[in-house]
């Protein structure tokens, strides 16, 4: 009898204890909500990371090692604005794990803490690849990271509300070392305000809209269609007549077109992490930030 | 000196004023900044809220509209071009049953098989899809539910149910349709054991293991009406079950490997081009897909390799009008491989190696031997390869040329084929 009364102390204990103990397991679409999420759940959170900052998260696949994870996460935090529209719909059907359906609070889209631009008044594929809701690629600008941070701590605490406390501190925490660290960035990059850039593909409106730069044109013939040749020399035409300072693309483009606009205009083309793993010093989102600047400001002066 | 004081007095009665007036100056000058420096916190204020406002989501105001529930679209519009140095009616598969769908597409221009997929959530407990697909059939068009089905969302521990008509999980090409194919026509696995390909009228289970490595088990149930099953059977007319596991290896790679049974018992007059067959019938297969691209990034360059064995044993009675009949116990084997490329972006080629074997017998050759289902010691096999043009995710041009020993009469084939995905963003399935 007292044997039966201790172990199930025992167990009732143990299964308090493993239930504290109990981690909210987010399945991040993108490495820099994987880091957001470790920035405000501290250690009440297990994440990983579905694309890895050399792959585009547009383009991969719903692989079976996805499968697996969708179906045992809490949470997912992704960027939504159909930038995972080929895959994490299969990975919601498929897995049919009921926590992370859209409309549940562990479905969580950062897009939607944000104001989006360049929202497309016609939709049209010929177009290119145009994403209705918006230009998803939000995680180039701070103040909106700022804001994604703030409304993932609120989804966490409802999530996890025995945890809530723990959320609301890491996310001031946060908060105050960020705000401080991108006064740092802003007075670093004061040189960069109004100066001409070319990038590859509309990656960048949000680093743009933050830091002041000009884009005046894409290598991309539109979003999505590689360059023809006569599109390129009208590149090179504008990057002269504009006097571009840049040309930029990201670590998992090709940098062929970047390099070839390099070598006949004489204008510097800039790799940039864009997201954290993107570069090998972009190890979390501070240093994606000090990693993106530092590579602009050697160039452009 | 008389004017020294004098002048002295003047300034000593004047200061008092000048004193008076720099007060006044510095009052103003405080004031000044008093306002100003509320003026600029007003301005940096009012800049922060700006800036606030540029970054946050404004409150949307939705309309709704009379449309806004409509079901998602997916038009999917396939045509080729097909040139063969055999007749394709003349096409059979020695030892092996041709389904009535399966066969080679017509000679010329043709329409090939175009389809239209609505899909949406019923409610809180279901979604719903249909395909509809449109081909040419001597000159008709005829449509076809090429699926029908609703599954559950959402029902936890990993389960997934779906009932009405879908194609089986069995194999890896059966549960994709066609056009996501890396070949325009089916492997002579699909064509000589499936039919083309297996569909179900039934019910499907589907259990995702909550382990770390991927396991998802499926169980379907169905009417039993499609090949390789047949006739009209009251309760249960055929079953399959199947097991799909995979994993990464590392950042570049990722694999998938499945097994699979088919069981059909009791068939009652299972139509083939050239007989009907009632028995029984069983399948087992493996099929196998390992998928690469540097970083795992298939952008630029990427590597499918795939294959699937499948092995069916039947056991019954052919019969053919005016041929006669015989007993029937077969031993059919089928594998496929293939390798699809993709060299620069939006360039893909591929190559791929069918062969099938059968060793069937039964108490009257001859009536075996007329309908096609004795190999006649030929073992059909075949070699494609492809090249393919992909300006989008919702284009595609192909090239394909077959060298086809489906008999002992080798058959060059051609044919150049185009699809295009209009309406809601496709799938990127594994």
């Amino acid at each position: 009898m007292n044997i039966i009364i201790k172990t199930t102390l025992i167990l009732s204990t143990l299964a308090i204890s493993t239930q504290a103990m109990a981690k909210v397991n987010i399945f991040a679409c993108e490495p820099e909500w994987a880091a957001l999420a470790k920035e405000i759940g501290g250690n009440h959170i297990k994440v990983k990371s579905a694309t890895t900052g050399l792959q585009d998260p547009h383009h991969i696949q719903a692989r079976p090692s996805l499968l697996a994870r969708a179906r045992r996460a809490d949470m997912l935090v992704c960027t939504g604005a159909e930038l995972e529209v080929g895959w994490l719909p299969i990975l919601l059907q498929k897995t049919g794990n009921p926590k992370i359906q859209p409309g549940q609070p562990g479905y969580f889209m950062a897009t939607r803490a944000v104001r989006l631009l360049d929202i497309p008044s016609k939709l049209d594929r010929s177009q290119g690849d145009v994403h209705a809701a918006g230009n998803p690629h939000i995680q180039t600008d701070p103040r909106r990271i700022a804001k994604v941070a703030k409304a993932l701590s609120t989804r966490l605490s409802q999530i996890d509300p025995s945890h809530a406390a723990d959320y609301a501190k890491n996310y001031n925490d946060f908060n105050q070392r960020w705000t401080k660290a991108m006064q740092g960035w802003q007075q670093q990059a004061k040189a960069l305000r109004g100066k001409s850039i070319v990038v590859q593909h509309k990656s960048w409106v949000y680093l743009e809209d933050w830091l002041g730069l000009k884009e005046i044109a894409t290598l991309e013939l539109k979003p999505g269609v590689p360059a023809t040749t006569s599109h390129l020399s009208k590149v090179m035409g504008l990057a002269k007549s504009q006097h571009a300072s840049a040309i930029i693309y990201v670590a998992y483009q090709s940098p062929k077109s970047a390099n070839w606009l390099a070598s006949k205009s004489g204008v510097t083309a800039i790799k940039l992490p864009f997201t954290v793993s993107g570069t090998p010093k972009a190890n979390d989102l501070f240093s994606l930030f000090d990693d993106t600047i530092t590579r602009l400001t050697q160039v452009i002066k | 000196m008389k004017k020294i004081i004098a002048a002295s007095l003047c300034l000593a009665t004047i200061t008092p004023a000048w004193a008076e007036s720099t007060a006044e100056l510095k009052q103003q000058i405080e004031q000044l900044k008093k306002d100003n420096a509320a003026q600029i916190q007003a301005l940096e204020s009012r800049i922060e809220a700006a800036e606030n406002n540029a970054v946050s989501q404004p409150a949307t105001s939705t309309t709704a509209k009379q449309n806004s529930f409509n079901p998602a679209i997916s038009l999917i519009l396939n045509g080729s071009y097909s040139s063969y140095s055999q007749n394709p009616d003349d096409y059979t598969l020695p030892g092996f049953a041709l389904g009535t769908e399966a066969g080679l597409e017509k000679e010329g221009f043709s329409l090939g098989e175009s389809e239209i997929t609505l899909s949406a959530n019923t409610d809180q407990h279901w979604r719903g899809q249909m395909t509809l697909s449109f081909a040419d059939d001597s000159g008709e068009t005829s449509t076809e539910v090429e699926e029908a089905y609703i599954e559950t969302l959402g029902l936890d521990n990993g389960l997934t149910v779906r009932a009405g008509r879908f194609f089986s999980g069995v194999g890896y090409l059966n549960g994709k349709h066609a056009h996501a194919w890396n070949f325009n026509d089916a492997p002579l696995l699909y064509r000589g054991l499936f039919g083309n390909q297996i569909k179900q009228d039934g019910l499907r289970l589907n259990w995702a293991l909550p382990t770390d490595q991927y396991i998802e088990l499926g169980l379907e149930a169905g009417n039993g009406q499609n090949f390789p099953a047949g006739g009209s059977h009251g309760g249960l007319g055929d079953w399959a079950a199947f097991i799909k596991t995979g994993g990464d290896i590392g950042d570049s790679a990722s694999w998938q490997l499945g097994l699979s049974h088919y069981q059909a018992d009791n068939i009652d007059g299972r139509k083939a081009t050239t007989h009907s067959f009632s028995g029984d019938s069983k399948m087992n297969g493996l099929d196998v897909v390992y998928k690469w691209s540097p970083n795992g990034n298939d952008t630029e360059r990427s590597l499918v390799l795939q294959s699937e064995y499948f092995q069916r044993d039947e056991n019954g009675t052919v019969t053919a009008t005016g041929v006669g009949s015989s007993s029937i116990d077969t031993n059919q084997k089928g594998w496929y491989a293939e390798g699809i490329y993709k060299f620069k972006p939006h360039w893909r080629t591929g190559l791929r190696y069918d062969r099938l074997t059968s060793n069937n017998t039964g108490d009257n050759t001859a009536t075996l031997q007329q309908v096609g289902l004795l190999d006649e010691g030929h073992d059909p096999h075949r070699s494609s390869a492809m090249l393919e043009w992909i300006p989008s995710e919702f284009s595609r041009i192909r090239l394909q040329v077959n060298h086809d020993n489906s008999t002992r009469d080798s058959d060059n084939q051609v044919i150049l084929q185009y699809t295009q995905a209009l309406g809601s963003h496709g799938a990127h399935q594994f």
